[in-house]
């Protein structure tokens, strides 16, 4: 007999005039286009395409789609790379450099093959029990290593393209013939459709099975309603994978392609799964060899790619749907030899009619060769030649997206596999998905989904499924091992185990057994510990129960969860109306909160110190306009600030200014800012930079809360004003320069008043108020006309200055900055604002918690100044450590520490227990290994009278 | 994943809000003992089934809204303004 060429010459979805070239292990391959890596591998004869988890056991391709367990292989091309591709996926392309994962050397020949003679040490849950003396510790990195699939590289980068949404009425998973049915129903019915396709085509199973649908092949009537779907405005999306349902009908889909890779997001009113079936493999001893292939694959390896897997085919199976495809192996000249465990069937008289031997009443005991199959050993003792064993143990339907959706499935003994159960509203599983018994069924069922009745159904020539029923244990109880779960290499033997150690309930068992916890999340695995677990504790399936399935149903990449929000893009940064000035300026700009604001104008190591010197001797310009600037109007404003403030702001006079804390309702210090009172029913908040969306939410929520919303109204006007702060001992004389129309005078414009003026024929609002500690002058004009004032300010000579440097003046005097000297623990009083607490009887947000016994407590930290004799700054985070019967612990840290231009010195900040009864103590401070000491004093360095600002 | 019918802004993706905690706890007056300010403070119901929770819709209209939903089945039973 001659032989059967590896590829057929004519047939199949690839086309025989685009050649492409790959390598696989380094060895040089061709496929052509049309084909997946998959069957390219298959035609190229391939021995060994993988190395198992576990064991390192060769392994060949069970199945052509998702449910492949073994074939993931390394791929590159170009700067393409992915450590985890599914060679069943992934279509080929010219050029792909493919390596087996996980072997050492190559798939074929795995230095680590070894490890299989160990198995009887390395059962399931050995790491339960071995490898523990001296410490499990000294074998982890080893085990870890010799497990695990592909290596990330982290040279190579993947992208994927960005999360997009669309909202429907109909979404249909699953463009087979159910599938389609409804979503020609559904536009029929005027509804907006999505389908939804994994491979590369819709159309199913049809694609690989012989149907007559309207009066032609089911591929061609596959195209043809195709069409008809995208001229009337269906969105077809193919090589797309519906990953997870989600609440409300929220599906995510994933979209592979040449140019896109991006998830999207899904909101349909309706969706309909026809998400067809899976067939389960036999259970036999060595039954993971290389040339053991599920039958319906290999059916589909044929009829879709032209390949012939094997010259002589053993089939094994129990059910009908098998004999179509061993009589489309007769067909091309294949010797076919099926091997039934029923005693009789129809379909086996249909066969023998056409020369195929069948076996009735046997199974297959045990593979035999090694690594590739080159035979079985039947339960009759027989032994028969094979290259190809096809093998069918049942179907199983994939419900998972209806399982995410919290429907709960049922067991049908009749069928043998996991049905859905009760309906999910705004859910619909249709088709073989649902027990279709047949492909009219099918039709008809997708048809009445999608909005049609059962009469407007596509006319078919009926085509029966046989399903074949539960999965048959038989043959596994033998002398060899039976491989349940491919991909986490768990066997019959390991499920006998886990009931032996008392793991008997299903959950149990996964978990112990690691049986469907691979990333195929048991797809050929599943049903079949079930039966065997059944066997074991003496249950039905049915009462066994079965473990639930979560997104994402097939893995997806992280690059396609991030979807754009990578570098700058996570987190973009508001920027400053006149950054383009500061840049100009020489600015280095850095993120501070939400906001990139200059940090130091100039290079060189004393940039900063130039700066501070400037503040402190003549004048400087800082753009402060990233603090909020909140107004708060109406009758109830300042009864809705005293409640919020733990700060009381109704007795402040207009025109003038008040600094004050925000508390939680936990007492610690929420934000602090200035409250400028403008009228007598309008305040302006200054709150700190990148705090204004927290705050005004928390003001929001209190005013909701507890006032009537027509009495008191807040708005954000922080983007409308550019806030510039000329600061230092000439910043009067600047001042008058800009002709504001404001008298300057301290007795007509003391400290922490505010005035209004006019800067260029706009209002301009002119705060008296300092965070250097030097006369300042906040000036806030609109944004669009700041940069005028700022290039006027400088022109008069003031020196700009940055974030940095501001650090550092506020830090020698005291001045705190919320999230850095406090923490969230923080109260009033221990930053020594103690006042209100004593004095305040009206209700405000944290006033309790002001009072409770760990607000009392001695012993909090404190807000201290901490000088030393150092020529250096005090290291930030220095931990201030204390003997406490004989053991050292920390009492506090370093908060803050700058060299102190005004004083020239180091100063610095810190929060230490008690520490405001400590002045005087010496402490030392640890950081990293090198101790220092420091000595605790009033949390002020420069000025502490106040009297350069209250000039 | 879920939708909220926001009663100003009409359905919007569950993203858009930030859950506060539970509805209708009034605040205690400031001669309360520490056990009941604890109470208002740091317990939640956690209820199994239909809760009243308090959510803000951040990316939305700002306001403060009660969410009448079951925690089981994540039907949205009905969403009221907080403050009426």
């Amino acid at each position: 007999m001659s032989s059967i060429p590896r590829r057929l010459m004519t047939g199949g979805e690839i086309d025989r005039s685009r050649k492409l070239d790959f390598s696989f292990d380094g060895v040089a391959l061709s496929g052509y286009e049309g084909d997946t890596i998959a069957s390219a591998l298959l035609a190229a004869d391939v021995p060994v395409i993988a190395r198992s988890f576990k064991y390192h056991r060769p392994r060949g391709l069970l199945a052509a789609h998702h449910e492949e367990p073994s074939a993931i292989v390394d791929l590159r091309l170009g700067t393409e790379h992915d450590p985890n591709a599914r060679a069943t996926l992934e279509p080929l392309r010219e050029g792909m450099q493919l390596t087996s994962i996980h072997a050492r050397g190559t798939a074929r020949h795995d230095r680590l093959a070894i490890i299989d003679r160990f198995a009887r040490f390395i059962p399931a849950g050995f790491y339960y029990k071995t490898f523990m003396w001296p410490n499990w510790r000294l074998y982890e990195p080893a085990i870890r290593k010799l497990a695990g699939l592909g290596r990330v590289d982290a040279a190579s980068r993947t992208q994927a393209g960005p999360h997009r949404h669309l909202n429907v009425d109909l979404c249909i998973v699953g463009a087979g013939a159910a599938g389609l049915a409804a979503a020609r129903a559904g536009i029929r019915s005027g509804r907006s459709v999505l389908l939804v396709e994994q491979r590369t085509r819709t159309g199913g199973a049809l694609l690989w099975h012989d149907t007559l649908i309207e009066g032609t092949d089911g591929r061609r009537w596959a195209e043809t309603v195709t069409v008809e779907l995208t001229a009337a405005g269906v969105r077809v999306m193919t090589r797309t994978t519906a990953v997870g349902l989600y609440d409300h009908n929220a599906i995510v889909l994933h979209e592979r392609g040449k140019e896109v890779d991006g998830l999207w997001q899904i909101r349909a009113r309706q969706i309909v799964l026809a998400t067809g079936v899976t067939e389960r493999p036999l259970l036999f001893g060595d039954n993971d060899r290389p040339g053991i292939m599920l039958a319906d694959a290999a059916l589909e390896y044929l009829r879709r790619y032209a390949v012939v897997p094997g010259q002589h085919v053993l089939f094994a199976t129990g059910n009908d749907t098998s004999y179509a495809t061993a009589a489309a192996y007769a067909a091309v000249g294949v010797h076919c030899t099926i091997v039934d465990a029923r005693r009789h069937s129809s379909a086996m008289d249909a066969a023998r009619a056409v020369g195929i031997n069948v076996i009735a009443g046997e199974r297959i005991e045990r593979a035999l060769g090694s690594p590739r199959v080159q035979g079985a050993r039947l339960s009759s003792g027989a032994t028969l030649s094979a290259d190809l064993l096809a093998v069918s143990g049942g179907w199983s339907p994939l419900i998972h997206l209806y399982c995410h959706a919290r429907g709960r499935p049922r067991w049908d003994l009749d069928r043998g596999a996991l049905l859905p159960g009760d309906a999910v509203p705004g859910l619909r599983v249709v088709g073989s998905a649902k027990g279709a018994r047949s492909l009219a069924a099918a039709l008809a069922d997708g048809t009445e989904a999608g909005g049609g009745s059962a009469a407007d159904a596509p006319v078919c020539v009926d085509l029966p499924f046989d399903w074949g029923g539960p999965p048959d244990t038989r043959m596994a109880q033998g002398a060899r091992r039976v491989w349940v779960d491919l991909q986490h290499d768990v066997t019959a033997k390991d499920v006998a185990l886990a009931v032996r150690e008392n793991f008997r309930a299903v959950e149990h068992l996964k978990r112990y057994t690691t049986l469907g916890m691979a990333n195929d999340q048991g797809r050929t695995s599943n049903i079949n510990g079930l039966a065997l677990l059944a066997d074991h504790t003496g249950k039905s399936i049915a009462e066994t129960g079965v473990t639930t399935f979560r997104p994402p149903f097939v893995p997806v990449s992280l690059a396609a969860v991030t979807g754009m929000r990578r570098g700058e893009l996570q987190a973009p940064l508001r920027r400053l109306a006149l950054e383009t000035v500061h840049r100009e300026e020489g600015a280095e700009l850095r993120g501070y909160g939400d906001t990139l604001r200059p940090a130091i104008y100039g290079t060189g190591a004393d940039a900063m110190l130039r700066e501070c010197t400037a503040a402190r001797t003549g004048c400087v310009i800082l753009d402060a306009s990233t603090l909020g600037k909140i107004e708060v109007l109406g009758p109830d404003a300042a009864a809705l600030l005293d409640f919020v403030f733990y700060t009381r702001m109704s007795n402040l006079a207009p025109g003038r200014l008040r600094y004050g804390l925000a508390l939680t309702e936990s007492g610690a210090i929420f934000d602090d800012g200035v409250v400028l009172r403008t009228a007598a029913q309008r305040f302006v908040i200054s709150c700190s930079s990148s705090h204004v969306t927290a705050m005004i939410a928390h003001l929001e929520g209190w005013r909701e809360d507890r006032f009537d919303l027509s009495r008191v109204y807040m708005h954000d006007t922080t983007p409308r004003w550019s806030t510039l702060a000329i600061s230092g001992p000439d910043s009067q004389r600047i001042l008058r320069t800009l002709d504001i129309g404001v008298d300057l005078d301290d007795a007509a414009f003391p400290h922490m008043t505010a005035r209004v003026g006019t800067f260029g024929g706009y209002e301009a609002r002119i705060a008296r108020v300092s965070f250097t500690g030097e006369r300042c002058y906040e000036v806030s004009v609109p944004a669009d006309h700041a940069e005028v004032l700022w290039r006027h300010a400088r022109a008069a000579g003031a020196a700009p200055i940055g974030v940095e440097a501001l650090g550092a003046l506020r830090c020698e005097k005291g001045f705190i900055l919320v999230g850095v000297e406090t923490d969230g623990e923080t109260m009033p009083h221990d930053i020594g604002m103690g006042r209100a607490r004593d004095t305040r009887t009206d209700a405000y947000v944290g006033d309790r918690s002001l009072h409770t016994p760990a607000a009392r407590r001695a012993g909090r930290r404190q807000l201290v100044g901490v000088a030393t004799a150092n020529d250096r700054p005090l290291p930030v985070g220095a931990h201030a450590l204390q003997r406490d019967a004989g053991r050292r612990r920390s009492v506090g840290w370093i908060s803050s520490s700058h060299w102190g231009v005004g004083v020239g010195r180091p100063v610095a900040l810190a929060m230490i227990e008690d520490g405001a009864s400590r002045h005087g103590e010496t402490l030392e401070f640890e950081h990293f290994d090198t101790v220092y000491r420091g000595t605790l004093v009033a949390p002020c360095f420069y000025d502490a009278s106040g009297a350069r600002l209250n000039v | 994943m879920q939708i909220f019918p926001c009663p100003y802004c009409g359905p919007r993706s569950d993203a858009e809000f930030h859950y506060v905690g539970d509805a209708d706890k009034p605040r205690p007056a400031r001669d309360c003992s520490d056990e009941q300010w604890a109470q208002y403070l740091l317990m939640r119901s956690n209820a199994r089934g239909a809760t009243r929770e308090l959510w803000v819709h951040r990316t939305g209209c700002g306001r403060w809204l009660v969410v009448n939903r079951d925690t089981v089945t994540h039907e949205i039973h009905a969403v009221e303004p907080m403050n009426r």
